[in-house]
């Protein structure tokens, strides 16, 4: 499987690709499009994603893509057209410094500089992408490399690198530490990350929660690594986490943070951050810098969270927090997620009708602002790798190729993109690769006509002055446009119905409640990429809400 | 604190710069920076001397451990160990000052590699203590060029 777009310094892989009986490849329409394709087919499959581009442009169009990757530790590799060796410096036609630009943001990255090394360099890029803490990997590959001839040619079917060993399993010593800590511990909270959804190791954080009764907050790159639905569910902690998981994290006594990285949006202020657990951190991590990097941990194990769980699940003793868990219940009935319930079409219920149609069984992606946080508000993940976002980078215009890329990967399985008007206008283009694979991925844009998540700053912070943040015409009072522009001008574009139409998608708006459930179900139906477009309340806001760097004392909780 | 952190790294085109990134993308402070092959040729050792709290340069280690290309990272500082570097020292001298500075570059053991009438040029190698020392007294005579090598470092034994 392999996303990407020809060009001049990749015509011979081109001139292969379709001969290839094995390898199935996406054309999209911006490389941009199929780094996050590649992402979404990763994240969605454990594998690592594969593109294709050509030098120059085109490697500069997969940087956001590898930035997004990098940030949210997800497996690509990302082969890149270079000039030919002999001209590398020389300003020649589509050279970029492509190893230079994208170092920031890769795992690694090779420059190819002779035919001999290319076994080698394919077998570590795709081992070093996907293993340890995984990461996008860059091949710069210089067109008179890929017209050479290898004789006796042998892809290495076993790697071993001095330079790079990862570490799985996880230290017994630290493990007992761990076990005594939480043992001792009245107030257990376990914390789960990004980490737990690669490595699979829900089943294995589950059957520690309950046997000692330990409630589960996840991050937002967390989400599905812990049943939703299950009583011992505290939701996304963090930023715009749930009241109650916040107030878990401000109380508990020990926390057990596993394949989760401490990020910012997640601590807030770091001096009061979890003030209980000074002496009671235990962080299970794959790499090391991720450990002590923000908070400074009591019982740091290096490993995989799936081997490190089993192996603290063969010595942890059953507890029982039955205070605990009244007062964290207690939290969870007084301070639940809400919102205004009256007739207007407000996104959150948007949300929630697409849990209840999908019944929870659809793979979300998003895009990034305030949908992406209804997202993982209003949807309950069950399962690891149904809910796939750009967390650390914050990539507009992610979550539409994420969720083609998902779709290839899963031609079954129903897979929606929670949309932002604005987002949704980054990535566009790609409508047309969903069109004519036949994928069959449907776009929810939630549009309030505003970069909803920039205005929400400016109106709490920056006392209501939007600056910027208008999507549509000017407008008076009155609803007029002020801007003298021609009367056949639309208040806002695109027409994201004509759009899906121009493009051989299905479209339809959505403007009242009741019509949200069946549009969902039609298209569901119509196997067939669709635009849903939802007119919806446009100055709603994201609560909860912490500031940027302050603690949980100075949560917003939004509606009274 | 000031660390002197020794880290092997493979031989290749780009390691530099990974190493150099590494410390420019996270804010990392540098002082000085030594590469050269050792006795594998297939295998630089770089020296870094720069500083930070705890908490920085044990990030600063494990950012480097995990750099693909890099084989070994020692924190010098924690351990025995013996640190020198060389200084070329261009100072300007007449005929009333050379038998001064003559005199000093003995005292301290460096040795005068080039003489003209206006210059004399002096190489000193030691510890920072000795050359930051003979830096000092040299500047009364009035420093036309200074260029250091920074330093390496080597474990005892
Ligand atoms: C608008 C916006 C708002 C946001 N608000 C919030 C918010 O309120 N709450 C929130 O939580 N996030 C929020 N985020 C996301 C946030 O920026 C971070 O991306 C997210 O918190 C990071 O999640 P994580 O800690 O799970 O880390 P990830 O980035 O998923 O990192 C995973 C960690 O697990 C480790 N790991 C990987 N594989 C393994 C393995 N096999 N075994 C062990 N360890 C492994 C990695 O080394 C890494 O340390 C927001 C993002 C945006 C764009
Ligand atoms: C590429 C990119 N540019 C800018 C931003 C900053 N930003 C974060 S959220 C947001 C608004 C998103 O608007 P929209 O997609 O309409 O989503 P809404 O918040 O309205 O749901 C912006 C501009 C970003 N995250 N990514
Ligand atoms: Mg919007």
């Amino acid at each position: 499987m392999v996303f990407g777009y020809p060009g001049g310094a990749v015509l011979d892989i081109f001139d292969q690709i379709n001969r290839s009986k094995k390898i199935r490849f996406i054309l999209t329409r911006h490389e941009q499009g199929a780094t996050h394709m590649a992402d979404g087919y990763a994240r969605t499959t454990g594998k690592p994603g594969v593109v294709l581009v050509t030098s120059g442009p085109g490697a500069t169009n997969t940087i956001t893509g590898l930035a997004t990757a990098y940030m949210d530790s997800v497996p690509l590799v990302c082969i890149c057209g270079q000039v030919p060796t002999a001209v590398i410096g020389n300003d020649a036609f589509q050279e970029a410094d492509t190893s230079g630009i994208s170092r920031p943001v890769t795992k690694h990255n090779y420059l190819v500089k002779t035919v001999a090394e290319l076994p080698r360099v394919l077998k570590e890029a795709f081992y070093i992408a996907n293993t340890g803490r995984p990461g996008p990997v860059l091949i710069d590959l210089p067109k008179d490399v890929q017209q050479a001839t290898l004789k006796d040619y042998s892809y290495p079917k076993k790697i071993e690198m001095v330079t790079y060993r990862p570490t799985y399993e996880g230290n017994p010593r630290q493990i007992k530490r761990a076990a005594e800590v939480i043992e001792k511990a009245t107030r257990p909270l376990l914390y789960c990350g990004g980490g737990v959804v690669r490595s699979l190791a829900h089943e294995e954080v589950l059957a520690l929660a309950e046997r000692c009764e330990i409630p589960v907050t996840t991050t937002l790159l967390g989400l599905g690594s812990f049943p939703e639905t299950h009583p011992l569910a505290l939701h996304m902690l963090g930023m715009h986490g749930t009241q109650y998981a916040n107030h878990a994290m401000h109380e508990c006594d020990c926390l057990i943070a596993v394949g989760a990285r401490f990020d910012d949006r997640v601590t807030g202020k770091l001096a009061e951050f979890a003030p209980n657990c000074r002496s009671s951190i235990i962080h299970i991590d794959i790499d090391p810098t991720s450990i002590s990097k923000n908070v400074p941990v009591t019982v740091p194990i290096v490993g995989d969270c799936k081997r490190v769980l089993t192996q603290l699940l063969e010595i942890i003793k059953p507890k029982k927090h039955p205070e605990w868990l009244a007062q964290v219940a207690e939290w969870k009935k007084q301070y639940p997620l809400r919102y205004k319930q009256d007739d207007e079409l407000r996104p959150q219920f948007v949300v929630e009708k697409i849990y209840e149609v999908t019944r929870g069984e659809a793979i979300i992606t998003t895009e990034v602002g305030q949908n992406q946080m209804w997202a993982a508000h209003y949807y309950l993940y069950t399962r690891p790798r149904t809910f796939v976002s750009s967390g650390g980078l914050g990539t507009m215009g992610y979550g539409f190729p994420a969720a083609i890329g998902a779709q290839v990967a899963h031609p079954d399985k129903i897979v929606i993109d929670i949309a932002g008007d604005g987002s949704i206008q980054m990535n566009i283009q790609e409508t047309a690769t969903a069109v004519l694979n036949n994928l069959p991925v449907i776009v929810c844009i939630l549009n309030n006509r505003y970069l909803g998540m920039v205005r929400q700053w400016q109106e709490m912070f920056y006392g209501r002055n939007y600056s910027a943040v208008d999507l549509g015409r000017p407008m008076d009072e009155k609803g007029r446009p002020t801007d003298g522009l021609p009367d056949d001008v639309p208040l806002y574009v695109p027409d994201f119905v004509k759009l899906a139409e121009a493009y051989g998608a299905l479209g339809r708006r959505i403007t009242r409640k009741d019509d949200v459930a069946p549009a969902i179900e039609w298209a569901i139906k119509a196997r067939r990429p669709v635009f849903l477009e939802f007119l919806v309340t446009r100055e709603e806001n994201v609560f909860p809400m912490i500031p940027a760097g302050a603690s949980v004392k100075q949560m917003i909780g939004g509606l009274a | 604190m000031e660390h002197v952190i020794s880290c092997l790294v493979e031989n290749k085109s780009g390691v530099l710069s990974r190493v150099a990134g590494l410390f420019s993308g996270r804010g990392y402070n540098i002082d000085t920076l030594c590469v050269a092959p050792t006795q594998d040729a297939n295998v630089s050792r770089m020296t870094i001397v720069c500083r930070g709290d705890d908490r920085i340069i044990e990030q600063i280690i494990k950012q480097l451990n995990k750099l693909i290309d890099v084989i070994k990272v020692t924190d010098m500082t924690a351990e025995e160990h013996v640190e020198r570097e060389l200084v070329l020292i261009k100072v300007a001298c007449t005929a009333a000052t050379r038998a001064d500075i003559i005199q000093l570059v003995n005292v301290f053991r460096a040795r005068i590699i080039d003489v003209d009438l206006k210059t004399l040029t002096v190489e000193v190698v030691g510890d920072s203590r000795k050359v930051e020392a003979l830096i000092e007294l040299m500047r009364s005579f009035g420093i036309r060029e200074l260029v250091r090598t920074g330093r390496v470092a080597i474990l005892r034994g």
